[in-house]
């Protein structure tokens, strides 16, 4: 249990010191790898919060095929003279920072001032430990969420459709 | 639990990380990749509090965000890139018209 916890720290504050360094270098690439970094790190506190399902979905949808996708962008599109784009105005560093930590202490007075309330559910770990993780989140999702599941089906094919069409080469107009 | 609301309290971090990224930033791309991190401290939260109450709901719909994630990417990515190919450019400052 000790090592748990301590494993948890260790990937929180590799998380928070990963995005940092997202949002502060201003090389995209090194941006898009550091990106990779938080996300291991966050599929790795699933894993120990015992979603393994949701980890090793992290790790292939976000860190595989989303990265992939972005570095594949970031090729594509000559950004060699971007690189040198500045981080905004002073004015505007100033007052992002200003909010986004107005905003943190917002949530932090959330935390304090309540606890989290709730009916407690009808998976116990022992309960998911004895069927497995899979199993349970399938069983779920196949019966409760059916409806929901179909629906993000279709919202794929819609969001395929929709990066070909945007993605294509214009044509030439007829007449 | 302390080590609980610690978790939540990185899902926070977290979020600001990212909207501080969102607001700071001029390069399209990197604005994409701070919503990116947004949506996955979001999915922290549901994931922690599913294991606080029990209930597999919560991991339920981390599934579904992560659905819409991958196809938010899919279809961005594809509109910077048109945007690109009008201006040359990611700069967000610069595109400020809504005519191609």
């Amino acid at each position: 249990m000790i090592m748990v916890t301590v494993l948890l720290y260790f990937f929180g504050i590799l998380a928070i010191l990963s995005a940092l360094g997202m949002i502060f270098h201003k090389n995209p690439v090194y941006s898009a790898l550091f990106l990779v970094v938080a996300f291991f790190s966050l599929a790795s506190i699933y894993a120990l919060l015992g979603a393994q399902f949701l980890s090793i979905i992290q790790i292939m949808v976000y860190a595989g095929a989303i990265m992939v996708l972005f570095i594949f962008v970031i090729m594509l599109l000559n950004l060699r003279s971007e690189v040198r784009i500045p981080i905004g105005k002073p004015a505007q560093v100033f007052f992002g920072i200003l909010f986004g930590v107005l905003l943190l202490l917002e949530g932090f007075l959330i935390l304090k001032s309540g606890t989290i309330s709730g009916t407690i559910g009808l998976f116990p770990q022992s309960r998911v430990d004895s069927v497995g993780s899979v199993q349970a989140l399938g069983s779920l999702l196949f019966t409760k969420y059916l409806f929901p599941f179909e629906l993000a089906s279709i919202l794929l094919l819609v969001g395929m459709i929709g990066a070909i069409i945007l993605g294509r080469k214009k044509l030439p107009k007829e007449s | 639990m302390a080590l609980m609301s610690n978790l939540l309290i990185l899902a926070a971090v977290l979020f600001a990380i990212g909207v501080i990224g969102v607001l700071i930033r001029r390069n399209a791309i990197v604005i994409f990749m701070s919503i990116e991190l947004m949506l996955n401290s979001v999915n922290l939260t549901f994931i922690v509090l599913a294991k606080q109450l029990q209930s597999l709901d919560g991991q339920i719909f981390v599934f579904f965000v992560m659905t819409v994630a991958a196809a938010e990417v899919a279809v961005g990515l594809a509109l910077i890139i048109s945007a690109y190919r009008l201006r040359a450019t990611v700069h967000v400052d610069e595109i400020n018209l809504l005519r191609g």
